[in-house]
């Protein structure tokens, strides 16, 4: 596999829009994520941090402006393809282990030596020694566990993490954001994981109203300090 | 390449999934089941009678069995929001309908292949003579059943009353399902047996437009 710093990816949201009816979830919000940035947004419940992130993982369509990747994705490699998503659902099946779960996504991104590199993972995230019991017999920890494996199988140049909260390894982070992937990641408040960003955005009614790059601080960005 | 690929491992765990919970296969079976030995009971039909109303009954009992397990077939897709996962790890979106829409058509024929035997028996019809071609036309029914099943279970997995619209969605989709396959499973257990071809050219035409428009539209159907 393609180590994730050899195909660095920036994201540029240009004027997006995302309405649901006659509700906006996302207004006007234009964004430039430079490769391997690791930005932290913050904001309070339905500020649009999901839609976006949502949007940035292309599960969801804007209803206007662009998303682009830069480099320009081709064909042959979609963007999707690069993209590690873990959001609050856990996004793998119950009905199945945690092996089966981990082997199925590997299989469909198309990793080579699948079972070797759902092995490592299921120890980094210590489950090995329970990766023949079915999903529905965890704990939440533990399923939010499988689910951060499952997003880092491919080792993803972006990567997407929706209040990841429990089970997220803040060095496994820390790997992927030194080896080059691009990071976004929705947070409440200061945490371990918030203290890997490089910068910080807070969106309020789905629209940016702070952002490090625009000289604000990125502790009191997280905190809502000045809110 | 990638769309076989990727295809034949989502129908693996499609298949993996039920036979571990043989939730939709339990159902249908006992349904189909129940329709079946109620009216064989009630009517008590002779070998004449079976042979005039039986393939009408047969495909109801099918066609209502088929709305019943393609109801829950992207609805289980939605629990966890593995949807989302899959569509972010396949390189061709259409893989997971098609697998979707192979798995279904296999569940379909199997229940079918289960009850056929018992329907045999208590309406007193024979069915060993004419065997091969009652699959055919079962399988293109069934892949017709199956096609635009799969599909609106697609659309009417993300409505809030899809418990409602995917019956009301369906059931005028299939008339033109229904129709052939009736008449072409009459023929075939009529006293002189014969393959209607007219009405498997009819069934065949209905299962290649459904399976070219869900091609052309089925990466939208996936899409929130």
């Amino acid at each position: 596999m393609t180590p994730a710093g050899a195909r660095r990816i920036g994201l540029r949201l240009e004027n997006i829009d995302k309405r649901y009816g006659g509700l906006y979830a996302l207004r006007r919000v234009s964004l430039e994520i430079a490769p391997g940035e690791c930005v932290a947004l913050a904001g309070r419940n339905g500020s649009g941090k999901t839609t976006l992130l949502r949007i940035a993982a292309q599960l969801v369509r804007p209803s206007a402006g662009k998303l682009t990747f830069s480099p320009a994705q081709t064909e042959a490699a979609p963007a999707t393809k690069n993209t590690g998503f873990v959001a609050h659902a856990t996004m793998v099946y119950d009905e199945l282990t945690a092996e089966e779960n981990l082997l199925l996504f590997a299989r469909l991104l198309e990793i080579p030596e699948p079972a070797q590199r759902v092995e490592s993972l299921l120890r980094d995230v210590g489950l090995f020694e329970r990766r023949d019991s079915l999903v529905r017999t965890f704990s939440r920890g533990m399923r939010q566990r499988v689910a951060i494996a499952r997003a880092l199988l491919h080792e993803p140049s972006v990567l997407l993490l929706d209040e990841p909260g429990t089970g997220l390894d803040p060095q496994g982070v820390r790997r992927l954001r030194d080896a080059g992937s691009t990071i976004l990641m929705s947070l409440h408040g200061e945490s371990e994981i918030s203290a890997l960003a490089t910068r910080a955005i807070r969106l309020d009614a789905g629209a940016v109203v702070a952002d490090t790059q625009s000289g604000g601080n990125l502790r009191s960005i997280l905190t809502f300090a000045d809110a | 390449m990638s769309l076989l690929s990727n295809t034949t491992v989502l129908l693996g765990k499609e298949l993996r999934t039920e036979f571990r919970s043989r939730e939709l296969l339990t159902t249908t079976i006992v349904f189909v089941l129940i329709v079946i030995v109620l009216f064989s009971f009630n009517l008590n039909p002779t070998t004449e009678e079976s042979r005039h109303f039986g393939p009408g009954l047969l495909w109801l009992a099918f066609l209502f069995a088929a709305s019943l397990m393609l109801q829950p077939c992207f609805v289980r897709e939605q629990n966890n929001d593995t949807l989302s996962s899959l569509r972010l790890s396949v390189s061709d979106p259409f893989a997971i309908f098609l697998s979707k829409l192979c798995a279904n058509t296999l569940f379909l024929l199997l229940m079918e292949l289960l009850l056929l035997p018992i329907f045999a028996v208590l309406y007193n019809v024979p069915l060993l003579g004419v065997f091969p071609q009652l699959i055919l036309v079962l399988s293109l029914g069934s892949l017709g059943l199956s096609v635009t099943g799969t599909a609106v279970s697609a659309i009417s997995a993300q409505a809030r009353m899809r418990e409602l619209l995917l019956p009301l969605l369906l059931l005028p989709l299939w008339i033109p399902l229904l129709l052939p396959g009736t008449e072409a499973t009459a023929a075939l257990l009529s006293e002189d047996p014969v393959l209607r071809w007219d009405w498997i050219a009819i069934l065949l035409v209905f299962d290649i437009i459904f399976l070219t428009a869900v091609w052309l539209f089925g990466e939208y159907l996936l899409e929130e």
